[in-house]
């Protein structure tokens, strides 16, 4: 029991803070509190993303009789995700105690989230995994609908709900199938139930689980709920539905599929490769017409799913090494470009129509770079970071024998590339018009700038994170 | 020095960083201060390339300057040059600091315009030096981007519409490149070019959704490369984007796409398709000789028919292209040096004309032929040096296009005489639209109300076109500067071709006999 609480620790350290926080929250009853709640929460993450990272070298530990895996891919799943939600967290920050929106609820229910998303991709089992998941999710329908007094911003919690019962309902009945078929709802013993010739209910089961997690990911045909909650979400909100929940949920489609399903790739192979191809067309042709930034910025990570799925599709540790830079290079970019669009306002309001952006190069000079940067690498042209996310996934898909599905990816990328020129259109060769006010926060400058910087400067070396990911990728696939 | 080449590349990259880290303000000072650091880093990098080529030798058919550092995914950041890429080194170098001269009338974000263009230099010398399949990939998109803004911010009326279609149009070729690369990573396992170029990818014939494909991975794989560099050359008929693009450009954008992004296209074929796929191109040879042939009629009959001078010449440079293709795929010594020479010349002479067509832009703000008439009368100077560039453009003997066009004639002649002789009707259209443009603008009385006050070139524009008119002539009557130093690589290149196409027929041959 002792040496299974130890697994748990950073887990627990995290829910204990957050339940701390609520009651003090709760009999002090002060909003006031919040931006300090938030920084504290923030620090507590960078602080658990440290210890996690540095105990990298600490091997495999299981514990609750194999329901809980802490191994070196989750110990990066979970340095991803800490770190994004922390700075999702401090570029909000401005943002909501200037519209009276910055509850102190606020970042506790985030830091339950992310407790959420660690028990998601620690997961050796189907129970495990549904506690996580709902965990998060719970979490994540309270502050989609964070603006209680906005009509938009209630529909996006309700949206997200209702869709998101669904989903659970599906992976419920995956689970119970593959309980049924399987006799266990381990995941160890899954996967040898599922050894040679898997019965077909336990596919059915797979599939089911799978397309429960697709919600999650956002992949095409499970991805209505994403531009409407992109859009109604309070901005810092949306940053951080892109980030780390899509970290934690591809994390666990890849564990489902590994330590679950290991034996019978050719089987998900199949669902994986359609979902991905799905999701890289929906992605860019659905977002050309699309003239408000979060909207669009949905799409974009629908298409952006697409391709983090085309690596898990290959089936091999590569594919899995490809899609955790893939997704380690997507939240680094969607913090820079989500602390652009968290400074767009004029007149103190927020806008998000991107034709406000107009010769917005004039008025910004270093800031619309940093933005053009940032959109190349979305768009993943080279030499930007994004383009070896692409290069990354490509590889895997070609070398897993999925050279059609490589095709069909550098096809849909070109398409996406349009409406990210479209924003550059808007920057650098508009009409002068009425422009936007210089943004205020120090804070989302920084995080802009320095995201844009590591678009630049990680082709050097990517900072080490592609051993890291290889390390990761090598323990989850066996 | 060990990194030559590195010093070489990223001299401008430097400049621009300071660029844009340290000059503040629009105001006339900073303008002026923008242009002169543009105008010392391209200098710089001129002067220091000339060490590449004093150092070079001619009679090493391998890569020299080698450097060679890891990097990601087991990629390598390598670079160095041979016979075939140390001329357009240099000529990028050569003809930045012209195209940075050329720009001293530019008002609007002077800062940010030297920044693109100094960018777009290193981006593109890369290019030329690049000795790793994905580093090369790096370089040669990335150009994309800096064009992309170059076209768009500074560029005419259509600009909009005339960037998106340059980057979605090349970025649709290129990333069909990329798969073949991956695909290529994936059967050799490294992506290092001397490596790759020793290797032989697979050519055995196979079925794909029911169609026979002769010459397997290989035809493919050379379909893919194809798709990126006939499109960037361009060939007819994916040339569409470049008459826009040229036309939209600004004067000193025109130039650096038809001096060197357009050679990128024909350089990519014979770093690529044609040693490293040589069944491949054999099977497409046929196909691409006769895509130059009806490119340079069927773009040569176009250009006779516009009224647009840039869209003229653009067309122009789509023909002479076409030169430069029909030459590679002859695949012979003649072919091969001509096409090299071919693309030098017509760097400086395509080069030439745009600038040509920007000293009257730059003072009627129009690109309208029926607008001018009657030059000769005012601008005396500025007839001669136009003169000469079209029948340089023409191929006039003693000058270098005339070298070119009839290497690569005589190359193919030996191949496909068919070809060939269609190709040679090209010399007669170029003569009838060159000339007919010429005579249109400058010949005649000097009749329109505007040009009764133009002046002829200020000093800054003789200094431009003179470096240009001396390399015109010089490489007209003493070709040699270029053949020594790209024979004995051509004539490796070749060798190494042939055998491997033998190698290939043996094997096919055996096959069938054991059928």
């Amino acid at each position: 029991m002792q040496a299974d609480l130890n697994v748990i620790l950073p887990e627990i350290v995290i829910s204990v803070y957050a339940i701390a926080a609520l009651l003090f929250g709760a009999y002090t009853g002060k909003d006031k509190m919040a931006g300090m709640l938030v920084w504290l929460t923030a620090a507590l993450f960078a602080v658990m993303a440290l210890w996690i990272g540095a105990s990298s070298g600490g091997g495999t530990r299981t514990a609750f009789d194999g329901m809980f895996n802490d191994d070196g891919f989750a110990r990066f799943a979970k340095v991803t995700i800490l770190l994004s939600a922390g700075a999702v967290l401090v570029l909000g920050q401005e943002y909501m105690a200037r519209r009276d929106i910055l509850r102190f609820e606020y970042p506790l229910l985030v830091a339950l989230a992310v407790v959420g998303m660690m028990v998601m991709v620690s997961a050796g089992d189907l129970m495990a995994l549904y506690m996580g998941l709902e965990l998060q999710s719970l979490a994540l329908y309270v502050v989609a609908s964070l603006r209680r007094d906005s009509a938009k911003s209630t529909e996006a919690g309700l949206k997200y709900f209702v869709l998101g019962a669904l989903s659970s309902g599906l992976l419920l009945y995956g689970a119970s199938l593959t309980y049924g078929y399987a006799g266990t709802t381990l995941f160890s013993g899954i996967i040898d139930a599922a050894e040679g010739q898997a019965p077909i209910g336990l596919l059915l089961g797979l599939v089911f689980v799978l397309a429960g997690l697709a919600f999650k990911i956002s992949a095409v045909p499970f991805h209505m709920w994403t531009p409407d909650v992109y859009e109604g979400a309070p901005t810092p909100i949306t940053a951080f539905f892109a980030t780390a929940p899509k970290v934690a949920a591809m994390a666990l489609v890849a564990r489902v599929v590994h330590d679950a399903f290991g034996d019978v790739v050719g089987d998900w192979q199949q669902v994986l490769a359609v979902l991905s191809l799905l999701s890289m067309f929906l992605g860019a042709i659905a977002a050309i017409g699309q003239t408000d930034i979060k909207r669009l910025m949905a799409y974009s990570s629908i298409a952006h799913m697409g391709y983090a799925l085309m690596g898990l599709a290959a089936g091999t540790v590569f594919g899995v090494q490809a899609m955790l830079i893939y997704m380690a290079i997507y939240v680094t970019m969607n913090v820079g470009t989500f602390a652009f669009i968290l400074s767009m306002e004029r007149d103190g309001q927020p806008v998000t129509d991107i034709r406000a952006l107009n010769m917005y190069s004039k008025a910004q000079p270093g800031r619309a770079l940093a933005m053009l940067i940032l959109l190349f690498s979305l768009a993943g042209v080279p030499p930007l970071l994004g383009f070896f996310g692409k290069l990354y996934v490509l590889r895997a898909a070609y070398e897993g024998g999925l050279a059609w599905l490589a095709v069909a990816g550098v096809v849909a990328s070109v398409i996406g590339a349009f409406y990210y020129l479209r924003i550059v259109f808007y920057m650098y060769f508009g009409e002068e018009g009425e422009g936007l006010e210089t943004g205020r926060s120090p804070v989302q400058w920084a995080f802009l700038m320095a995201s844009a910087a590591v678009m630049l400067l990680g082709i050097i070396n990517m900072f080490g994170v592609e051993t890291m990911a290889q390390a990761a990728a090598a323990t989850l696939v066996n | 020095m060990d990194n030559l080449l590195s010093i070489v590349t990223f001299i401008p990259a430097v400049a621009a960083a300071i660029l844009a880290i340290f000059l503040r303000g629009e105001d006339e000072a900073a303008q002026k201060n923008a242009k002169w650091v543009a105008m010392i880093a391209t200098t710089l990098t001129f002067v220091v390339s000339l060490f590449i080529l004093f150092d070079f030798d001619p009679s090493n058919t391998g890569f020299q300057f080698v450097e060679e550092q890891d990097w990601l995914l087991g990629l390598k950041y390598k670079m160095g040059v041979d016979g075939i890429s140390v001329l357009f080194v240099l000529l990028t170098t050569f003809m930045m600091p012209l195209t940075i001269a050329a720009s001293w009338n530019v008002k609007t974000r002077v800062k940010e315009y030297m920044i693109a263009f100094l960018i777009l230099e290193t981006l593109m010398l890369g290019v030329f030096m690049a000795l790793d399949l994905v580093l090369f990939y790096l370089f040669f998109e990335a150009g994309l981007i800096p064009m992309f803004l170059i076209i768009g911010i500074w560029g005419g009326k259509e600009r909009i519409y005339a960037s998106f279609k340059f980057f979605l149009y090349t970025f649709l070729g290129s990333v069909l490149m990329l798969v073949a690369m991956v695909a290529m990573f994936s059967d050799a396992g490294t992506t290092d070019i001397p490596s790759l170029l020793r290797h032989e990818f697979a050519s055995d014939s196979f079925s794909l959704l029911g169609i026979h494909i002769v010459g397997g991975m290989q035809t493919l794989m050379f379909l893919a490369f194809f798709a990126s560099f006939a499109v960037k050359m361009p060939m007819w008929p994916v040339h569409t984007w470049l008459p826009d693009a040229h036309v939209q450009a600004p004067t000193a954008g025109s130039v650096v796409l038809a001096a060197i992004l357009l050679k990128m296209g024909g350089y990519g074929f014979l770093r690529f398709s044609l040693p490293m796929f040589p069944v491949g191109s054999e099977v497409l040879t046929p196909l691409v000789l006769w895509m130059s042939a009806i490119a340079i009629v069927y773009t040569s009959l176009v250009a006779l028919a516009q009224e647009d001078m840039k869209k003229l010449i653009a067309y122009s440079s789509v023909a002479h292209m076409g030169y430069v293709t029909m030459g590679i795929f002859a695949a012979n010594q003649q072919g091969l040096d001509g096409a090299i020479f071919q693309m030098i010349s017509h760097g400086f002479i395509s080069g030439a004309l745009f600038l040509c067509v920007g000293v009257i832009y730059d003072r009627m703000h129009t690109r309208e032929i029926d607008a001018y008439g009657g030059l000769v009368n005012r601008m005396p100077a500025y007839a001669l040096i136009f003169m000469f560039f079209t029948m340089a453009n023409v191929g006039l003997p003693g000058t270098s296009g005339f070298i070119g066009e009839f290497l690569t004639l005589v190359g193919v002649f030996q191949v496909n005489t068919w070809v060939a002789a269609v190709a040679t009707t090209g010399v007669i259209l170029s003569a009838a639209y060159a000339l007919w443009l010429y005579r249109r603008v400058v010949f005649g009385d000097l009749i329109k109300e505007s040009l009764r006050t133009i002046t002829d070139m200020t000093k800054r524009e003789r200094a431009i076109f003179a470096p240009l008119v001396v390399m015109t002539l010089l490489l007209g009557v003493y070709p040699r500067l270029v053949t020594d130093i790209t024979g004995p690589s051509v004539e490796a290149l070749i060798s190494n071709v042939e055998t491997a196409q033998a190698v290939a027929q043996a094997s096919s041959q055996v096959a069938v006999a054991d059928h």
